[in-house]
């Protein structure tokens, strides 16, 4: 294991490296207001990240990550546009695997840019892909995006479009929703006796609590509309389907999702988009030929990004976490910036678990 | 040194157990006034009483300091992360039978099942501006059984009694507790999803995984669990 100080060095040197690329160095607290990240990733996050608190601020969290300090900085008073670099601790909760670090040290890169996202991308992976070089690593890639795309463009009502989008991270959800949109999972008999009554407060009992008989009469509105409308259709459903296993080198992936587009067509914008990444990493010197994408990389994982996604991995070392991670986070923008937004793509990397790879290699 | 034996120091739970120990041969007794938590045990040899409150049990036994004990199951998969590496379950005691469940107020027709509460839960969150609250104790075993459904939007307020008040009094919209026979959910008007079982718990004599056992009592530990089968 490599020591605290070997590990600083080397963040102090991997920030110098994004530093000569052209990021501003900067630095975050370390205690957040815990409101943000609970508003954001709700219990998942108190789950995952140390909570503290005192009388006069509240709860607050111990950084579980540097994205959200870093966006919200920028988008109360960064220029445009902008590239960002800092090396610091995170702190992460662990319940389930006494292996896994609850403190170790990140160092970031992150892009704010918006006249070319395929070139940011490709920017942000080529610039981490150099940092990691020499370790016996793999790297997975993906694009959340052409998912977002092909659930926006199913021939179905506005309602389970926004229900399936709300769950594209938690895929057993969402693979619960879609069945039942489809029509292949039975209707629960609660549900079909509840569509059938004609006064189905009758029997209800004492309104209490805050959610009123408002919201209740309006979801079952919804539970109506829900079951007049047809069932998505089988066509759509095989295509999208089919996208969620695509799992190739990128160019092999590509020709298969122009393939599925035939039946989604919504998909193609976001597959230009991923046509123009790929040449912009292939112009910055990325094997694009050998590059795995997979359709639904990042979908358990990586909450907040809604584009293109990636991983480094050490390929023999399967219970090691990611050596890096990064991806593009334009809604988190919108999210946090009270009215702006700005495309933003970024990935961190674990200089503690890179040198231990290298075994002193470097 | 003797076996330390963990045992709820109070109430029904610790009459039960005396009880059940009692129909195995073994008397456990509380000694002096009511007040002092003090016991003895007859019937077999080189076992020590320790009575102690039953939330304290996980605890006590993942640290080692007794070597058995009894409690509820939802107490230990609560309080213990990786409970199956820190405690053994001897035996199932066959009381105490409680159920962590959630419940709604039971005039929220349209909410059955997980996948309504999950809808439900959205449509809260876009109208109020916050998270559909569920009161409970049972933060971990809760977040955990949530997670794997896939219901998002909610989130967890401590409540450590009273539950089934909360919803009333407006500080939850919905509880997640331990219930029996379900009495006191619909006095106060809630009723339990139809997939809203989180765990089946009853009380439930545990070993320690991490307690040093001396061959003196790892004799007593083998006469003890003879003595049970």
């Amino acid at each position: 294991m490599a020591s605290r100080a070997e590990t600083l060095a080397e963040a102090a040197r991997l920030r110098a490296g994004f530093e000569a690329a052209g990021a501003l160095p900067i630095e975050t607290p370390i205690l957040q207001p815990a409101e943000t990240l609970l508003d954001l990733y709700g219990e998942d996050i108190r789950a995952r990240a140390y909570v503290t608190s005192d009388a006069l601020r509240g709860e607050q969290m111990l950084r579980p990550d540097f994205t959200v300090p870093v966006v919200q900085m920028h988008m109360v008073q960064g220029a445009e546009p902008a590239r960002y670099t800092y090396a610091g601790e995170v702190f992460r909760r662990q319940e389930h695997d006494p292996a896994r670090a609850s403190e170790y040290i990140q160092v970031g890169y992150e892009v704010f840019d918006r006249s070319n996202p395929g070139a940011a991308d490709a920017e942000v992976f080529a610039l981490i892909a150099q940092a990691v070089d020499g370790a016996p690593l793999r790297a997975a890639t993906g694009d959340i995006g052409i998912l977002m795309a092909a659930v926006q463009g199913l021939n179905t009502t506005p309602a389970r479009k926004a229900a399936l989008m709300r769950h594209i991270w938690r895929p057993r959800r969402f693979r619960a929703l879609l069945d039942r949109f489809a029509g292949r999972s039975p209707v629960p008999p609660t549900r079909s006796a509840l569509l059938a009554s004609t006064e189905p407060m009758a029997d209800a009992g004492p309104a209490i609590g805050r959610r009123g008989p408002a919201e209740i009469a309006a979801r079952i509105e919804t539970l109506r509309a829900d079951a007049a409308a047809p069932p998505i259709g089988a066509t759509e459903l095989n295509a999208l389907e089919s996208l969620l296993a695509v799992r190739e080198t990128a160019p092999f992936a590509l020709a298969q999702l122009r393939d599925i587009a035939v039946d989604l067509p919504a998909i193609g914008p976001a597959l230009y988009r991923l046509e123009a990444r790929l040449g912009a990493l292939a112009a910055r010197g990325v094997d694009v030929d050998d590059l795995d994408f997979e359709a639904s990389y990042g979908r358990t994982s990586m909450e907040y990004y809604d584009g293109f996604v990636f991983g480094f991995y050490a390929e023999r070392r399967p219970d090691l976490p990611p050596v890096a991670t990064g991806g593009r986070y334009d809604a988190l923008t919108r999210q946090l910036g009270k009215g702006t937004e700005i495309p933003a793509v970024g990935g961190v990397l674990r200089p503690g678990l890179l040198l231990d790879l290298l075994g002193g290699a470097r | 040194m003797t076996l330390k034996l963990g045992v709820p120091s109070k109430g029904r739970l610790m009459e039960k157990t005396f009880g059940w120990f009692d129909r195995h041969g073994i008397t456990l007794t509380r000694s002096g006034s009511d007040r002092e938590y003090a016991g003895s045990v007859s019937g077999i040899d080189g076992v020590d009483l320790v009575l102690l409150s039953a939330g304290e049990v996980p605890r006590e036994l993942a640290s080692g300091r007794i070597h058995l004990g009894v409690t509820g199951t939802d107490l230990v998969h609560e309080k213990l992360p990786l409970w199956e590496q820190q405690v053994e379950e001897i035996a199932p005691l066959g009381f105490g039978h409680a159920d962590l469940i959630l419940a709604v107020p039971r005039f929220w027709v349209d909410v059955d099942t997980l996948d309504d509460l999950d809808a439900a839960a959205a449509a809260f969150r876009a109208r109020h501006g916050h998270r559909m609250r569920i009161a409970t104790k049972y933060h971990r075993l809760v977040h955990g059984f949530l997670r794997e459904a896939g219901v998002a939007d909610y989130q967890l307020v401590d409540s450590q009694g009273a539950t089934e008040g909360t919803v009333a009094n407006e500080t939850a919209e919905m509880i997640a507790d331990i219930t029996s026979t379900g009495e006191t959910l619909r006095a106060n008007h809630l009723k339990i999803l139809s997939d809203g079982l989180v765990l089946r718990s009853q009380a439930t004599l545990w070993r320690s995984r991490t307690a040093v056992v001396s061959d003196q009592e790892k004799a007593a530990l083998k006469a003890l669990t003879d003595r049970l089968q």
